[in-house]
């Protein structure tokens, strides 16, 4: 017998889509509800957040100890992000966030996540080395600073809170977090240089 | 399971490739894949989360690896789905015109029985072993760690025991960890000595360490 092809992607999606509907078991309200969710988890979120501790040394101290309230007083809450923690790099100490086993993320303050960070390479390779990764993502560090590689196996969802870059004295919050990309957020990055 | 998705510390990958400006979703499909993954574990309420993670662990490896990750988001789902019964895999197949790959059968898991840990047994400072496993189920101590040595650096709150909650087992829930590991304990002769990787561990995954 020959082996049948397989239908493409497209086709199985409208397929399960299609049988729950005719049964009744969701609406298509429901659908297109949950399509448009994840339109409030955007990295901006997660920078709004680092300009905030950047800027506010009693939230910053909030947020350190109990990152799902600070994050919450901004608005910030929801799906996967039921127990946040920050990581606050230092010059001695850089963060870098990954979920080997599959592709957990802190989705209210960093969006559901890049394809980068759910693909294979990533996942397989950042854990055994990331002073490679990291310089191949364009971020070369000294052997002098030292790298924390936090896996996302449990629950515990991670943001990155990375150092403020020099030069941004006097800066507004708005302008602090234009400099802080989700790469940063997850540790691949350094914020930005002001321009 | 010992699984293709058990990806830490795998070697053979090469370059990760970066898009700027990436779009949550690239394709319609995208979409409409995590919708239908949402709802149906919140309408439908056909299964839960950790059933849910364990459904894309049982993808034939060599699909896992060449989909797409919410074709395995689309794939993991609907299995569950065929699974409990509120679909067919035959219908689903005539549907998408084409054959519809679904997921592994589950194996039973002996985790899902093991007695909960409802008082934390270790704090902040202490040194832990992660046990040696290797159930056919769902566990989420990844193997990089089994069998070595951390620092406790922080203890989580309680939450739902991943390899009952995927096998049908009692609910229950246990403080998780965060483990640091010298990276040079993971891998010897590799990497730097001021290298760490930290593991979030359920309780049940540790034991202690004698100084």
């Amino acid at each position: 017998m020959k082996k049948q092809e397989m239908a493409s992607i497209e086709q199985r999606t409208q397929a399960v889509r299609d049988a729950l509907l005719e049964q009744g078991l969701v609406t298509a309200s429901d659908l297109d509800t949950f399509a448009h969710m994840p339109e409030d988890w955007k990295p901006e979120n997660g920078a709004a957040v680092v300009a905030r501790a950047w800027t506010d040394p009693d939230f910053r101290r909030r947020l350190l100890a109990d990152a799902t309230a600070a994050c919450a007083e901004l608005g910030y809450k929801g799906p996967q992000g039921e127990y946040i923690v920050a990581l606050e790099d230092t010059p001695a100490q850089h963060n870098v966030i990954v979920c080997t086993q599959c592709s957990c993320t802190a989705w209210p303050v960093l969006g559901l996540p890049p394809d980068w960070y759910k693909s294979p390479e990533y996942r397989a390779r950042v854990v055994r080395e990331p002073r490679r990764v990291l310089k191949e993502m364009g971020l070369d560090l000294s052997p002098d600073i030292g790298v924390r590689v936090w896996e996302t196996s449990a629950e515990t969802r991670y943001m990155v809170i990375p150092l403020r870059p020099a030069g941004t004295e006097g800066f507004s919050d708005e302008a602090l977090a234009a400099l802080v990309s989700r790469e940063a957020l997850i540790g691949v990055a350094m914020a930005s240089e002001p321009a | 399971m010992d699984g293709i998705h058990d990806l830490g510390g795998m070697q053979g990958f090469g370059e990760i490739s970066m898009e700027s400006e990436e779009p949550t979703f690239h394709e319609p499909w995208q979409a409409t894949a995590f919708a239908l993954m949402f709802a149906s574990q919140v309408v439908v309420r056909s299964h839960n989360v950790d059933e849910y993670r364990h459904s894309i662990e049982r993808m034939k490896p060599a699909h896992y690896l060449q989909a797409d990750y919410y074709e395995r988001v689309l794939t993991g789902t609907a299995s569950l789905l065929v699974e409990k019964g509120h679909l067919s895999a035959e219908d689903l197949s005539a549907r998408a015109g084409g054959a519809f790959p679904l997921s592994r059968p589950v194996a039973p898991s002996p985790m899902a029985d093991l007695s909960p840990q409802l008082e934390p047994r270790f704090s902040v400072g202490d040194r832990v072993r992660v046990l040696t496993i290797s159930p056919a189920g769902h566990v989420r101590a990844p193997k990089f760690c089994r069998g070595c040595v951390g620092t406790v650096l922080h203890r989580a709150p309680k939450f739902g025991f991943p390899d009952a909650a995927a096998h049908g087992g009692t609910r229950r829930k246990e403080h998780t960890y965060h483990v640091e590991f010298a990276s040079q304990d993971l891998w010897p002769g590799e990497g730097s000595s001021k290298d760490s990787v930290v593991v979030d561990l359920w309780d049940s995954y540790l034991e202690a360490v004698n100084r």
